[in-house]
This record gives structure tokens, C-alpha cells and sequence, in this order.
């Protein structure tokens, strides 16, 4: 998936699968149905994507994380990247 | 950019809460007697950590959030109360991979093992044909590993390791061994002989020769992206190109071993009383030696490259593994025993002596290679991994948590 690709304005979760465990650069997640690790490189991103399920979209989680119009890009690749792992998924919006 | 922090491979350096994931191996009994042996393996130890103290171990690393555990021994499966403790492990949300011979894995147990997510299975061979492999690790063990391969295959297992130790007599077999694994649908996992254990006393007749340690690293330029390797041969990267994986050494950083008496010790191949940071029988457990051990905050403090600081591979290399020199008799800060620009070679000339294995749980009589198993009567993954560069996420495949966890991490 391409930054293009990602809705930001869509709703995401976590992967059911996906543990998450917090660490001083940002958190490690482990994914047991593709055994893939992967790293979130900063607090931010950690506050961006434990908040997808409780915000209506990507985007809101981001503005709710202080995520400035700047720095969105790159917090879009990164939930691109993530997205196309599988280590978070699309929900229906509540 | 700015989300970027300090590098990864910074941050790992200096330890995390908890491992990546870590080596446990929950027994010394087994029924092979294999000449390289990390863990000088044969008989059980009466100490062993009994059920009631391995399920401790679990509730503590569900607590840690430890993502899974490598499980080994000795051969782990001999254990009575191996499925319950890995069916303990699985409900606590620690997942599982372990390390056979094959002895246990019968059609049934092939097929339960597949049916769950939680669970992954590596099979050791060390031949691609059966004189290579049980002149290493004994009469029948060939046809034993092939047994449980077929099984595996057969249930539907995808993606099964083949665990293969590289030794002067495989390293022609390096194709032969890809094509094992493709035809069981399995993944090749290759990693590096080291002196630990009874390796210590055939490293020097079985480590790979320098022309040899160049085909291995040829060939894991070529195939490294499909091919597991627990990051071991980082110490190649002296050649020139780095390999996929991550060049560090993980010891107490990302990684450690508890052993099968709850010993930890700072990585799987340094089983010796200078590595022991300390039991998880004692007061705080297992978190209280991780997080208090001062042998790994030494360890997680910066490193001096002593006398490979002047050299240009130092980079690359990182001065090699700790484990691979200290039991040769190297210093630590010193080159490695195949560091490929020969300089290790140069030192072995004049080490004073090889250290010893701190316990030899061996099987008392012949050795290996002369006998057969000892009989013993207790009771497809998707490989994409994607690797950005300078983005805020690296998206590792599981090879991250092969011995050392950080392999196909691109720093």
C-alpha cells in the first residue's frame, strides 16, 4: 500500500493478533499470525496508533496525538506501512 | 524527518524493559549426543525447573509482554510436561517456538502443532544428506529430522524451520539444504558453529575455513532476503556488504538464555559462570536479573573496540561475537576468531588457552558419532518484510527473533 492509498479519514484498530508493548524509544509490536515484529520509532506514533480505535478516523487519532499538518506525511507512512503488515486494520466507524 | 529519534541499533545497545525474545532451554536431557552441542547436553539435570516454577516463568514473561520464547534443551519435547507448558504458554499470550530433533513429531502431534498460530517448530539438521549430517549429530538422526519434516509438510505445517549449523563439511550443501526446505515448503534457517559447549572440541576441525566463510557469504548475498540466519555472521560483513540483519551482537541487550536450572546467562552460546547474570529462582525473578543484573549493564553500556577500533571493518563487523572468543581465549575487545581479514587467526596463534564450559551435562561413553540415539521413554509465511528507510516504522519478519532477535532488521 502507498502513502496514497491510506485513508487517513477512514476508521482503523489494532490487529486482534497484535500485542503491543510500549519501550522508552516508543513500542515493539509482535504479530502472532505473521510472526512479524516491528518497531514504532517514537512516542507519538505509539499515542497515534493506540488511539485508532476510539477516534472515528486515522486522522482524528493523529490531530488527538498532536500530530501537526507538517509531520502528517510521515505518520501516514508509517500507518501505511503498518496497514499494508497487517499490524492494523480497517474497522466499521462507530 | 523529524519523528526519527537516535538509531535503533542505539537504543537496543543500551538494553530494553524486557527481550525481544529470549532462549529457554527447559531441559539437558536428549537423546542425541550431537559433537557441537551449545549446551554440552545428555543427561538431565536433577535441579531442573520443575512445572510448577517453568509456569512462574510464563506468568512473568505474559507480565514483560516477552512476544514468545525459543525453546531448546538438550531436545526439549523429552520433558513429560512439555505440551503443558507450551499450551500454558500459548494461553498466556506467550508464544512459542522450539527446537527438535524430531524425535516427538508424530503425524498426530504434526498436526496439532498446526493448527495453532502460536506456535512454531524448527527442525536441527546439519547435513543435507544423511553421512554429512549424522557424522555431526549421530547414527539415525537424518532419517529422524526427515520423518519429522514429512510430518510437518503433511499436517500442513507451512513455514517450519530447518535449523542448520554451518560446518566445513555443509557449507558445499548450501544449495542441497535450500532445496530440502523448498520441497517441504519449510524456510532454511542457517547459523554459525560456535566454540560453546562440546563445540569447543571440534571447532577447530569443524568451523568453516576462510575460502569457505567467503562461499557462505556469497551465497548469503545472494539468497540472505529467504534465508533465516539469527543475525549470526555479522562478523562477515567485514567482507564488504552488510548482510540483512542487524550488526550487533544482542547479548543481555535484546536477548539472553535461561537455562534449564534457571541459570541466565547473557546469550545462548555463552554458557559460562562469566556470562551468568543470575536464577530466576531468586527473590524478583526473572524481571529482577534482566532489569538489575550488573553483568548486563556492563553489557548494555558502549563498548570499546580495543584493538579493532583502528581497523576499517570495525563498523562492519562490530569486533564480532563475544561468545566465539572467549571460548577460544580471545580478549573480548579483540578481533574474532574468523574475522575475515585474518587478524583472528593471527591471535589464536597466541591465546593462551581455550576456557572451559562452566557444566557438561554430556552422556558419559562413546561419542556421538558412533552410536545412534539414545533411546528415551518419557512419557507459509508471506516473506515481505518491507523496509523503509527513514520512516518511523520497520516492519521486521519473525527471523527478528532468531537466536539473536534483530536478523532482517535493516538499522
Amino acid at each position: 500500500m502507498s502513502t496514497s492509498e491510506f485513508d487517513l479519514d477512514a476508521a482503523w484498530r489494532l490487529h486482534p493478533q497484535v500485542s503491543i508493548r510500549p519501550e522508552r524509544f516508543g513500542a515493539l509490536l509482535y504479530h502472532f499470525g505473521t510472526r512479524r515484529l516491528s518497531f514504532l520509532k517514537n512516542p507519538a506514533l505509539l499515542a497515534v496508533v493506540s488511539g485508532l480505535a476510539t477516534h472515528p478516523s486515522a486522522r482524528a487519532a493523529c490531530a488527538d496525538a498532536g500530530i501537526g499538518a507538517a509531520e502528517l506525511p510521515a505518520y501516514t507512512r508509517a500507518l501505511a506501512t503498518l496497514a499494508e503488515s497487517q499490524m492494523i486494520c480497517g474497522r466499521t466507524a462507530s | 524527518m523529524t519523528v526519527t529519534a537516535a538509531p535503533l541499533t542505539t537504543v537496543f545497545q543500551s538494553g530494553l524493559d524486557a527481550p525481544i525474545c529470549l532462549t529457554w532451554e527447559l531441559t539437558y536431557a536428549c537423546n542425541l549426543s550431537c559433537v557441537h552441542c551449545l549446551s554440552s547436553s545428555g543427561r538431565r539435570d536433577p535441579a531442573e525447573l520443575t512445572t510448577d516454577e517453568c509456569k512462574r516463568v510464563i506468568d512473568e514473561f505474559e507480565r514483560m509482554q516477552v512476544f514468545y520464547v525459543n525453546i531448546g534443551g538438550g531436545e526439549p519435547t523429552v520433558r513429560p510436561d512439555f505440551w503443558e507448558l507450551v499450551d500454558y504458554a500459548t494461553a498466556h499470550h506467550v508464544g512459542v517456538k522450539f527446537s527438535t530433533n524430531g524425535l516427538r513429531i508424530t503425524p498426530e502431534v504434526a498436526r496439532r502443532l498446526a493448527g495453532s498460530n502460536y506456535i512454531d517448530v524448527q527442525i536441527s539438521l546439519d547435513g543435507a544428506t544423511a553421512e554429512v549430517n549424522d557424522a555431526v549429530r549421530g547414527r539415525g538422526s537424518f532419517e529422524m529430522a526427515t520423518r519429522a519434516m514429512r510430518n510437518l509438510a503433511d499436517a500442513g505445517f507451512a513455514g517450519f524451520k530447518i535449523s542448520v549449523v554451518m560446518t566445513r563439511h555443509n557449507v558445499a550443501q548450501l544449495d542441497a539444504f535450500k532445496a530440502v526446505a523448498d520441497s517441504f515448503g519449510a524456510q532454511l534457517r542457517i547459523t554459525r558453529l560456535r566454540p560453546s559447549g562440546r563445540g569447543a572440541d571440534v571447532w577447530d576441525e569443524l568451523h568453516p575455513t576462510a575460502s569457505q566463510q567467503r562461499v557462505l557469504y556469497d551465497w548469503l548475498v545472494a539468497h540472505g532476503e529467504n534465508v533465516l540466519t539469527g543475525d549470526s555472521f555479522f562478523h562477515l560483513a567485514g567482507y564488504g556488504q552488510e548482510l540483512p540483519g542487524l550488526n550487533m551482537c544482542g547479548a543481555g541487550r535484546v536477548v539472553c538464555l535461561i537455562d534449564p536450572v534457571g541459570d541466565v546467562y547473557a546469550c545462548p552460546f555463552a554458557i559460562h559462570e562469566e556470562f551468568l547474570a543470575g536464577n530466576v529462582r531468586a527473590p524478583g525473578g526473572f524481571a529482577a536479573v534482566w532489569r538489575g543484573s550488573d553483568l548486563f549493564a556492563g553489557l548494555r553500556r558502549p563498548q570499546s573496540g580495543g584493538a579493532c577500533a583502528s581497523c576499517s571493518a570495525f563498523e562492519a563487523c562490530q569486533g564480532g561475537c563475544m561468545a566465539a572468543k572467549f571460548f577460544t581465549g580471545l580478549p573480548l575487545d579483540g578481533p574474532d576468531p574468523e574475522c575475515v581479514r585474518g587478524f583472528g587467526e593471527a591471535a589464536l596463534a597466541t591465546a593462551d588457552f581455550a576456557r572451559r564450559p562452566s557444566g557438561d551435562h554430556s552422556h558419559r561413553g562413546r561419542p556421538a558419532a558412533a552410536r545412534g540415539p539414545v533411546p528415551v521413554t518419557i512419557g507459509p509465511r508471506p516473506d515481505h518484510g518491507t523496509v523503509v528507510r527513514d520512516t518511523v516504522v520497520r516492519d521486521v519478519p519473525d527471523r527478528a527473533c532468531d537466536q539473536s532477535p534483530l536478523a532482517g532488521f535493516t538499522p
